[in-house]
């Protein structure tokens, strides 16, 4: 369990990195939900995003294949399950401009109220949620 | 210069996976784990966020006092500070999707690599989500012209 600490720490890092990385060259900000919307515009303007998304998977990869202690687990969550959550993240990160990596990570990088404001939000909206499919629901 | 620019975008794709990976973000219970609190809670992510948000405090501090990126061009910075309705009523609609797949779009795109099928799943449903409210939002009249450089 300590162990997953450090490695969160470790992993953590890199992603503050490489946001570090693409603001400090590129000007740009490493918010996924942003970059796949950019992304499937398929807009010329746009295109460096799948640059990104292609590296995100070669990072990955490398992690899996050949680095990560152990491989990492994967679950049967149901297909319905994961559409609904799906839908969810994509409608709302669209609505709210952002998720974890464009209002988290780099939002309060910069000292942002909005995404301070939109991580309260989507960090309570989670806790309430598992409570209530854990906990209330049982499942 | 162009070529410069693609090959940071790479790098830190790269980065960014590879930290989602070491940070088990990427599996699903980890996150679920998190967000449960009054369960057998297990901090990883803090420490994951925490880690980001140590380094982007520092960094981008000392980015922005610049006038511009090192290979040129401008920043791509939102400037908005107003906390409207959905900003909060996305971040909570986001939030409940969150904890019910225990994915965020970054460790889903890189959980592909996996090679089981909910990744696939929930990003086809994600790209739906994300298109569904951009047909609602286009439907609406816009009040006045819109402005032309409206932060990404």
């Amino acid at each position: 369990m300590v162990m997953d600490w450090w490695y969160g720490l470790l992993g953590g890092g890199l992603i503050g990195l490489s946001a570090t990385l693409l603001l400090a060259f590129n000007g740009r900000i490493a918010g996924i939900s942003g970059m796949v919307n950019g992304a499937i515009t398929f807009a010329r303007a746009e295109s460096w995003r799948w640059i990104f998304l292609v590296g995100m998977l070669g990072g990955g990869a490398l992690y899996e294949y050949g680095l990560a202690p152990s491989p990492t687990p994967t679950y049967g969550l149901t297909p319905v399950t994961m559409v609904i959550a799906g839908l969810l993240v994509g409608f709302g990160t669209r609505m709210g401009n952002g998720c974890t990596s464009g209002h988290g990570v780099c939002g309060l990088g910069r000292l942002s109220v909005r995404s301070l404001a939109a991580v309260i939000s989507f960090m309570v909206a989670g806790f309430v949620t598992v409570f209530i499919t854990r906990h209330v629901l049982g499942l | 210069m162009k070529f410069q620019q693609h090959l940071v975008t790479l790098i830190s794709g790269l980065l960014f996976g590879l930290g989602l990976g070491y940070a088990q973000m990427i599996d699903p219970e980890k996150v679920i784990g998190f967000l449960d609190l009054f369960g057998a809670w297990d901090p990883t992510l803090a420490f994951v966020m925490g880690g980001a948000v140590a380094v982007t405090l520092v960094t981008f501090r000392f980015i922005l006092k610049r006038p511009y990126p090192i290979l040129g061009g401008k920043f791509y910075v939102p400037t908005r500070q107003d906390i409207d309705r959905p900003l909060i009523l996305g971040a909570a609609l986001f939030g409940i999707g969150w904890g019910i797949g225990g994915y965020c779009p970054g460790p889903a795109i890189t959980a592909l690599v996996l090679g089981s099928l909910n990744p696939v799943l929930f990003l086809v449903a994600m790209v739906v989500g994300s298109l569904a409210y951009k047909a609602l939002g286009d439907r609406t009249p816009p009040v006045a012209p819109a402005p032309e450089n409206r932060p990404s």
